[in-house]
């Protein structure tokens, strides 16, 4: 492709544009994190006295600790059983024949498209009768429930790319079963897996209202819900700083996800919708 | 090379095993089939406990009066909790903001993200980093984006409160909807420019060439070769986020709580339940929700013919 300079120009300020369309919210708040509270209210973009004390702030306090804890492990948990049983029916979706395959992929865009506030207000009295209101096996349920059909959906675009021949091929040259399996199918789904679990995690790391409706204490509060309840309480002047604070540190997981895993996380996002 | 041979090998044994199964639907394909039922039978069983059995309850709770403070008086009532809610002003209030939030985002959406694709796939200086920002906005929780935007139009707070003139937007219906809508934009934008783009790489460059080469002008180009092949990956584009527009709630939470009628029929299901505390009412609200939800895809599906995403698998 034979391009000028002044398309050269073009292009790259198009992508000055988008990069700085992107990135600005974040340094706001990455800015505002590192405000001192006496410089948090002049409005300027950069901080004018650098300080680390917001994010001393939160970790002195179990609100924002016990949340994070709660976080990590209820989104990994989630993750871990909704990439698990997703991968066993999307296996069972490109592999096998067997009827009703497309009532079940018809049910899990279904519940995809669900709105989640059709499912709080049962949820809600369900799991008080059950005794699992604001616990983490609360919040873990609906996360799976949401994460299978993402999961569903990009596992099967995945694993019919995979050449599944492959595998007859290692047990004619003497594999077993399970080495066919270990040393030449996982390898070639492991990569699909993998990206499939980091777009489940954003979905269970992201949420807030299954976070702020089925949670009361601490006990399973995640960070978003945590964060939305910081208040300008004692022990912090104004919430705006430990409210950035946290922020920055629950976006940093993201951003290095997003850093490193850019192409895989494109191609899973789009692998389902386009091939169909 | 190897793996070729290996392939090529392969595929005179995998005939015969075909043929022979489909001649007797035998032991082979029965037992293949049990292995697909019970392979997907955890996902299934989950997805039914969790997602199907809550809304059939949530349609008997809204057929009875039932207010958490009054739990002992709880009475089945037929339909008047959706006569309440139907009669009710703050119910259409909710669903109007519902909707000019979601069309206008959505349009949007739509053209910024056309633009976004356009850019990410013709580019070819620095595509990796473009792409790589733009997931930021996807992946960030959209609690965080909310604050961001809210601080930054907080007056004597934020730089663009400041940029124009200590403005407090939040505080007005209409000003509060704009920023509503600007951080729904700058949220979803991506992930509609990343399907878009998808689309656009479906587009086979011979097409574009021969456009040319016929004297068609790049506007041209675009809307009577690139759009057209497109519409299918539009279409896929929109039916996801017209639907998650819809059921909008976290940025609205955080930005207006609902004030200066600003809140969408999520946020007035949950006020009903966690503020009012009427588990009728908001199981009404939710169950409207659905129908409304469903009634969107169906015209999406059935009226544009957007191609329900994975009807073609097998």
């Amino acid at each position: 492709m034979a391009s000028t300079t002044k398309e050269k120009v073009g292009w790259s300020t198009a992508n000055i544009l988008v990069v700085l369309f992107a990135i600005i919210p974040v340094l706001w708040i990455l800015s505002l994190s590192f405000k001192d509270p006496s410089s948090l209210t002049d409005g300027s973009f950069v901080p004018k006295d650098w300080t680390w004390s917001n994010y001393k702030g939160i970790f002195k306090t179990s609100e924002f600790t016990r949340a994070l804890v709660n976080s990590i492990g209820i989104a990994l948990i989630s993750t871990f059983v909704a990439v698990l049983f997703a991968s066993m029916a999307a296996y069972a979706i490109a592999r096998l024949r067997f009827p009703g395959k497309s009532v079940l992929i018809g049910m899990s865009l279904l519940i995809a498209m669900f709105p989640a506030i059709s499912l709080v207000t049962p949820l809600f009295n369900i799991e008080r009768n059950l005794g699992i209101f604001d616990t983490w096996i609360g919040l873990i349920i609906p996360y799976i429930t949401f994460g299978l059909p993402l999961a569903i959906y990009t596992l099967s675009a995945f694993f019919r790319e995979i050449p599944w021949e492959l595998e007859k091929a290692a047990k004619m040259d003497g594999a077993t079963p399970f080495q066919a399996f270990t040393k030449v199918i996982a390898p070639l789904a492991a990569p699909g897996m993998f990206t499939t679990a980091i777009l489940v995690f954003i979905l269970c790391w992201n949420d807030f209202l299954f976070a702020i409706s089925l949670t009361s204490t601490l006990r399973a509060r995640t960070v978003p819900a945590a964060i939305g309840f910081f208040t300008g309480s004692s022990q912090f002047e104004s919430p705006i700083g430990s409210i950035a604070a946290a922020s920055v540190i629950i976006t940093i997981p993201i951003i290095v996800f997003v850093l490193f895993f850019q192409r895989r996380i494109v191609a899973g996002l789009t692998s389902g919708a386009v091939k169909g | 090379m190897s793996a070729d041979t290996q392939t090529i090998a392969a595929e005179p044994v995998s005939a015969p095993v075909a043929k022979k199964q489909k001649k007797q639907l035998s032991e082979g394909a029965r037992a293949e089939r049990r292995l697909g039922f019970i392979l997907c039978a955890p996902a299934v069983i989950i997805m039914l406990a969790v997602a199907a059995y809550p809304i059939i309850y949530s349609i008997w709770l809204s057929l009875q009066r039932y207010d958490l403070r009054f739990p002992d008086q709880a009475k089945f009532i037929g339909f008047s909790n959706y006569g309440a809610v139907l009669s009710s002003r703050y119910w259409w209030e909710a669903f109007f903001n519902t909707v000019v939030i979601t069309v206008v985002s959505v349009v949007i959406e739509l053209a910024l993200g056309m633009a976004l694709a356009l850019v990410m796939h013709r580019t070819i200086w620095g595509r990796g980093g473009v792409r790589t920002s733009i997931l930021i906005p996807y992946g960030i929780v959209t609690v965080v984006a909310a604050y961001s935007w809210q601080f930054a139009w907080t007056p004597s707070t934020g730089y663009l409160s400041r940029l124009f003139g200590d403005a407090a937007p939040l505080t007005s219906h209409w000003q509060a909807m704009a920023v509503i809508i600007l951080a729904e934009v700058w949220k979803t934008t991506p992930f509609m420019a990343l399907l878009l783009m998808a689309g656009l790489a479906l587009v086979p460059e011979d097409l574009q060439k021969a456009a040319k080469v016929d004297g068609a002008s790049a506007w041209q180009r675009f809307t009577q070769v690139t759009l057209p092949l497109m519409k299918p990956a539009i279409l896929v584009a929109l039916l996801f986020r017209t639907l998650d527009a819809f059921r909008i709630f976290d940025n609205i939470f955080i930005l207006t709580s609902g004030g200066h009628n600003t809140g969408s029929v999520s946020i007035l299901g949950y006020d009903n339940l966690f503020t009012a505390l009427n588990l009728g009412i908001g199981s009404a609200i939710s169950v409207l929700i659905f129908i409304c939800v469903a009634i969107i895809g169906f015209l999406f599906i059935k009226g544009f013919g957007a191609a329900a995403p994975g009807s073609e698998m097998r």
